[in-house]
């Protein structure tokens, strides 16, 4: 297990370096407007040097120059020593934005990752019990319903209803006008009224999925053997449903929901976007579309770090969780 | 229910057939036995429904539409705009003399000297005189009888377009007019005035003198002497209203209104100017209104249609080709081939697409590049960075397939490495592929729909469901104009979820453990 455990790491690191690379290329093959637009700004200033000079100046302070495989070890050093530099947009470390920013977006994930749970699996289950019934049939069209529904849509929809006709809800930002002045209880309560919509709206739209993965492994524990055994012993079907077979649909839903942890941290860009959340996916967007390197960089590798986090929790997970898995 | 009632027809046809006729045997391919188990499945039928419609709205839709993607609308809109200003004139106005100084000091002296009763001043060791040459006319002179400036309230204009009398002249028309003369002579010529204070030279009028200030608010328009002397007839009636038919015959009507404030008379003129027909709402014409640019929401609403579709089935059939060769070669060959072309998946799987994708969106913008060229950039990148899913998928079926004894039995007849990979192996993954390449459809269309929103995907003038919608980023449109954003929303919805059930659908009918 440790031995399997070691070897996914080094194969994991293996390939964030070659995605870290794809990402640097990628970023420097781009056009490097915000140097330019730097560079031309600072040339206009009454003394100053000439365009030229302040983009040579400019481009080697960036780390710019060079080509694209000494400038992406040059990254890496400074990667390794815990300095993802400065963001150009932001102009403050990219460490201190992202600690800033990141856990808005946790707590915003994390809630709703906790009403997907609990709406979706009891759901789930249910529409596997009665499979062809109409009440599958409404939990399967619902939950396809909430994969096909676009999330700009969805948040349109929301802000029509809850913020504009109903007016219950600010239309976008996390504090309201008069934040300054509340006490830190009214601060605290300011903050999760307007978490609310984005909440929902991230709830809604991940419920599908999981709902779906859960009646499809259900369906499949509750066609297995040792479940007809189970009512052949003349077991009630509330025993049978609730007690055998959920514990074996629990093995893949620990794996992937275990898998999506690491993902709490990842920010939901369109939604937060959507709703002028000041996490770490709507700081990033704004970051990469203003053209920030050094911040993009580094959201882009946080990113790629993640994923693989999450596809060695779930397969750790997999293995702890059921004995039949043998790690070769 | 219904498998009893097919037993039953099963039965009564066959009853005449002996035991060992084919007949008997109700014969099936599995492609029939596929559509058999598709169409059993309601909501899979409901899906192609909705599937086939949205092709035929699309794609069928445009071309019966009256109008163009991007053919535009206008509508006339009527705006009272300000046409004229009417001073009645209360206060002196001043002419200086050719060649003397008549400032603002003498000026005020005099009407100093006029309020005292005075008919002479004096300012700096300098006398003058006042003469009230007629009502309301006075003229100023040195001792020694020079006139150096003349006070009036009439107002002279020259009756030709950007002339200018000669002080002498404006002189002599005052001195008549005010006096209640009809002619006098000025340089040797004969002049009348007429009763409305037109000056005539022989025949052909020179001037006229009203007490009405008449300014047309534009620089570029001249008020000719009829409006202005049938204006001010208006404004002497009281009247509000007045109709003005000028020298081409042209008939406009005017509005006028009295300004307490500034003691003047504005006249409005009602233009008719055409402007594009934003955001009208849902009529005959336009069944789902016209959108910011004042374009046909429907007809963009299909062309909108087809640029989503066919985005989605461009990349879907990148990735899916991509896919397979690269996951058909890795499943195939194994060892090291495998291993390399593995990691490269999952190198390909690490990289965050939407940020890749919204970061090159944000370069392309950077670098204008033009609308068509971008929307087939996005499909490549799109189909590029989505490959890797299907590899994996394939490569696992194929893992699977290469050690059943069809494999070995190709191998034995010895069909050369492609044929076995393309002509056996793939056919064998068909169905998994379809299911995935239709339930993937769903998500590229999201996907490019979410770009096309956040302005980083298809761009204007091409319409897409996703930049359609962009426009509620505006929140008067999300508040007023439900007709812009909604249907679209609802056409993509719709789409997605038709692919999405259509997809389950295939899945339960290709899965021959299915079995109801």
């Amino acid at each position: 297990m440790r031995k399997y455990i070691v070897k996914r790491i080094l194969i994991s690191i293996l390939i964030l370096f070659f995605v870290a690379f794809i990402i640097y290329a990628l970023m420097r093959c781009l056009p490097t407007s915000y140097i330019e637009s730097m560079a031309r700004q600072k040339s206009m200033q009454p003394g100053s040097k000439s365009f030229d000079e302040w983009m040579v100046q400019l481009k080697e302070m960036y780390n710019m120059d060079g080509g694209i495989i000494p400038g992406y070890f040059a990254w890496l050093g400074q990667v390794f020593r815990g300095d993802f530099g400065d963001s150009w947009f932001y102009t403050v470390p990219v460490l201190e934005k992202f600690s800033d920013t990141v856990w808005i977006s946790f707590i915003m994930s994390a809630i709703s990752l906790f009403f997907e749970v609990i709406i979706a699996i009891p759901l789930g289950i249910i529409a596997a019990k009665k499979q062809y019934s109409k009440t599958d049939y409404t939990i399967s069209v619902i939950a396809l319903a909430g994969i096909s529904l676009p999330t700009f849509f969805f948040a349109s929809l929301m802000k029509l209803v809850f913020s504009i006709k109903l007016g219950w809800f600010d239309l976008m930002g996390l504090v309201g006008r008069n934040y300054e002045q509340l006490s830190a209880w009214g601060k605290f309560l300011d903050k999760a009224h307007h978490l609310v919509l984005p909440i929902v709206t991230l709830t809604v739209i991940s419920i599908g999925g999981l709902m779906r993965y859960t009646r499809t492994n259900m369906l499949e524990v509750l066609n297995a053997d040792y479940i007809r055994t189970a009512r052949a012993k003349g077991l009630s079907e509330r025993k049978v449903v609730y007690h055998h077979a959920f514990r074996n649909t629990l093995i893949p839903l620990v794996t992937i929901i275990g898998g999506s942890l690491p993902g709490l941290f990842s920010g939901a860009m369109i939604t937060e976007t959507l709703y002028s959340i000041p996490g770490i996916g709507y700081t990033s967007y704004q970051a990469m579309v203003g053209g920030d390197i050094p911040f993009s960089m580094f959201y882009l590798t946080f990113l790629a770090v993640l994923t693989l986090l999450g596809n060695l929790i779930s397969d750790i997970l997999y293995a702890v969780v059921d004995p039949r898995v043998r790690i070769s | 229910m219904s498998k009893e009632n097919k037993k039953k027809d099963q039965s009564v046809s066959t009853e005449n057939v002996s035991l060992n006729d084919d007949r008997r045997v109700k014969v099936l391919s599995p492609g029939a036995l596929v559509a058999k188990r598709f169409f059993r499945n309601r909501t899979s039928v409901v899906g192609l429904a909705v599937l086939i419609f949205m092709f035929l709205f699309s794609f069928v839709g445009g071309l019966i539409s009256p109008y163009d993607e991007d053919q535009l609308f206008y509508r006339d809109e009527y705006l009272n705009k300000t046409y004229a200003g009417v001073v009645e004139n209360d206060e002196f106005r001043y002419a200086t003399a050719d060649g003397q100084s008549f400032d603002s000091v003498i000026q005020a002296q005099m009407i100093l000297a006029l309020q005292k009763g005075n008919d002479f001043f004096t300012y700096r060791n300098v006398n003058y005189t006042v003469t009230t040459e007629g009502e309301d006319f006075i003229s100023v002179s040195l001792e020694d009888g020079t006139m150096i400036g003349i006070a009036y309230k009439d107002i002279i204009s020259s009756s030709n377009e950007g002339m200018s009398l000669p002080f002498a002249m404006q002189y002599d028309v005052l001195k008549a007019y005010t006096n209640g003369e009809t002619s006098f002579t000025h340089d040797g010529e004969a002049y009348t005035i007429d009763e409305g204070g037109v000056v005539y030279c022989g025949d052909t009028e020179v001037a006229y003198i009203s007490r009405y200030q008449v300014n047309a608010i534009m620089p570029d328009v001249f008020l000719s002497r009829d409006f202005k002397e049938e204006l001010t007839e208006a404004i002497k009636n009281g009247e509000e209203e007045f109709s003005f038919t000028d020298a081409g015959g042209v008939e406009s009507e005017y509005l006028v209104t009295y300004q307490a404030a500034s003691d003047t008379w504005e006249v409005l003129q009602s233009t008719q100017s055409r402007v594009f027909d934003t955001y009208s709402p849902p009529s005959k014409e336009h069944w789902l209104g016209t959108d910011r640019n004042g374009m046909d929401m429907l007809t963009r609403l299909m062309y909108g249609g087809r640029v989503s579709l066919i985005i989605g089935f461009i990349v879907e059939i990148i990735a899916n080709v991509l896919g397979v060769i690269m996951g058909g070669i890795s499943g195939y060959f194994g060892k090291w081939v495998d291993m390399v072309i593995m990691r490269i998946v999952d190198i390909f799987y690490c990289i965050p697409s939407t940020p890749i994708i919204i970061i090159l969106g944000a370069a392309m913008d950077a670098m204008r590049v033009d609308p068509q060229i971008r929307m087939i950039y996005l499909m490549l990148i799109l189909g590029f960075l989505s490959w890797p899913g299907v590899a994996r998928m394939i490569r696992g079926l194929i893992l699977s397939l290469r050690e059943q004894e069809f494999m070995t039995a190709t191998e034995a007849c010895g069909i050369k490495t492609s044929r076995r990979i393309f002509r056996h192996l793939v056919p064998n993954v068909m169905p998994q592929l379809i299911v995935s390449a239709t339930m993937g459809l769903g998500s590229t269309i999201i996907m490019e729909a979410t770009l096309s929103f956040l302005g980083l995907g298809v761009k204007f003038p091409f319409a897409s469901w996703g930049n359609i919608i962009n426009d509620v980023n505006n929140i008067s449109v999300l508040t007023n104009y439900w007709f812009i954003w909604i249907p679209a929303g609802v056409c993509l919805l719709l789409t997605v979820l038709a692919f999405n059930l259509v997809g389950d659908g295939l899945r339960d009918a290709f899965d021959p453990k299915m079995k109801r």
